[in-house]
């Protein structure tokens, strides 16, 4: 019964995928990636991380890709958009990407033979990953907060500059 | 509960949420017009309640029209998601007891995550709808719940570190000697009016407010689609009562009377008290509502966190 649902949520992952990588139209490549991201999220369910799965749809589906459609909507590119990306996704644009992407498939394909089985079977409690994050991991979690202090401070930076323009220009 | 009990009692919910929602239409106008001094709906039925029924029949009998110029597929899907993601956060609702339909250890997140993909409703109606008022108001409303979303999931933590659990249950059971309402006054403060601002009603209905931007996202929409927005909105504020029931004011716990009754007399009282808010305060501006938002609002919300957390440790060191 798991195994199946497993294999169901894994074929909507791979199917979301490469429809949001082929679509031409940006706003369906996005919904397509929000299926896709909540069907991984149903994976780490399934696999016994509850917690992955609900940060997976609260952080990435649910906020990320939100910024995302946001950017779409900001741009609202419409039809002249759809046509530039078709000319882009031109089938012989895909050979070399393709034929890429076939070799690494391949060599998971080989790895995969040899890995163990599918989980441990243990499911982590939400508590468990806080332990470990700032048990034995706390060092990834502050050079991950420098990260985003510095990404703060450049999108400071960078709104600031617009908003002194805009100001002088209307003294 | 066995699990084809479960399965009943989830369709239950369905339909009494549902049914909750329509009744609640007439209830806000009839309430919103006894504050306002005037009557409101009360020709039809008993009280006006067959209004109802009435509005139900006109919006089945409209013509659903889908724009030519629209992006036919996402114009279609977008009113569908707000209603499945609302009805989909009932589920880790307690009402009682034994009356739930998920009890799992992240139940707090799930509600967070449904909400979260709530706001795709919206959005993906104001891009679909290939109009500058739909999409104005699409891009308002994403600016809107992205902000007020981040102190909203922060804003819980409070009572997730007195408890020490995400689940539901554990979080009720944890407030027998004292209700959260009383040491996390700021969390229920602002998890409040963030509520309010996810689920775009009145006083923050700025993605839809009528003088500046028609009906905002939902411009284009009419018949049934439409109702399914006012049905997404209206399944929203239930839930969001629930919610402030069940984390702040101790959900089915009360003496006396039984459990259930005791929620669902909770969560009255929150949507009368939400459409208070609604006659009593006007909108806000835009540029007041994000700056209330991030200006305010988060820092008060991280003020919370860092004392719950201080007193948290101290009482337990």
């Amino acid at each position: 019964m798991m195994e199946s649902l497993f294999y169901i949520a894994a074929l909507v992952a791979l199917v979301a995928t490469v429809a949001a990588l082929t679509r031409s139209n940006a706003a369906h490549a996005l919904i397509y990636l929000i299926v896709s991201l909540l069907a991984v999220a149903v994976l780490f369910f399934l696999m016994g991380a509850p917690f992955a799965a609900a940060l997976e749809i609260l952080i990435y589906a649910g906020a990320i890709m939100v910024l995302f459609v946001f950017v779409i909507m900001m741009l609202n590119l419409g039809e002249t958009g759809d046509i530039r990306e078709r000319q882009w996704l031109r089938p012989r644009n895909w050979i070399v990407p393709g034929v890429m992407a076939a070799l690494l498939l391949l060599e998971l394909l080989l790895a995969l033979r040899h890995a163990p089985t599918l989980t441990s079977g243990v499911a982590v409690a939400p508590k468990d990953v806080g332990l470990a994050l700032f048990g034995p991991y706390v060092l990834a979690v502050e050079i991950a907060s420098m990260l985003l202090l510095a990404g703060l401070v450049g999108a400071y930076h960078l709104g600031r500059r617009f908003i002194v323009r805009r100001e002088g220009r209307s003294n | 509960m066995s699990e084809l009990g479960t399965i009943s009692f989830g369709l239950f919910i369905i339909l009494a949420a549902v049914g909750g929602a329509a009744v609640l239409t007439w209830f806000e106008r009839r309430l919103l017009g006894i504050w306002q001094d005037r009557y409101g709906p009360n020709r039809l039925g008993p009280f006006g309640i067959l209004q109802v029924a009435a509005d139900m029949l006109k919006l089945l009998t409209k013509d659903d029209w889908v724009p030519p110029f629209a992006d036919r597929m996402v114009f279609i899907f977008a009113p569908t998601a707000i209603v499945v993601a609302m009805l989909l956060g009932f589920a880790v609702v307690p009402f009682g007891p034994d009356l739930y339909v998920l009890d799992i250890n992240i139940g707090l997140l799930f509600f967070l995550g449904m909400t979260s993909l709530a706001v795709y409703s919206v959005l993906l109606a104001g891009l679909a709808s290939n109009n500058k008022y739909a999409l104005l108001g699409g891009l308002r409303s994403a600016a809107q719940m992205v902000s007020y979303e981040v102190f909203m999931g922060l804003s819980l933590m409070g009572v997730v570190m007195l408890t020490g659990s995400f689940s539901m249950r554990a979080i009720v059971e944890a407030q027998r000697d004292m209700w959260y309402c009383i040491p996390q006054i700021l969390g229920l403060f602002t998890f409040m009016i963030a509520g309010i601002a996810e689920s775009h009603r009145l006083p923050f209905d700025l993605p839809e407010a009528e003088h500046e931007l028609t009906a905002g996202f939902h411009t284009e929409y009419s018949g049934m689609k439409f109702a399914m927005f006012m049905l997404g909105e209206y399944l929203g504020l239930i839930l969001i009562c629930c919610m402030i029931t069940t984390l702040f004011f101790g959900g089915w716990l009360g003496p006396w009377l039984p459990p259930v009754v005791w929620f669902c007399l909770k969560v009255f009282a929150l949507i009368c008290f939400f459409v208070l808010l609604r006659a009593a305060i006007p909108r806000p501006r835009y540029d007041q509502l994000m700056s209330l938002g991030w200006k305010f609002m988060l820092p008060l919300t991280l003020l919370n966190l860092l004392l719950t957390g201080a007193i948290a440790l101290a009482l337990r060191g």
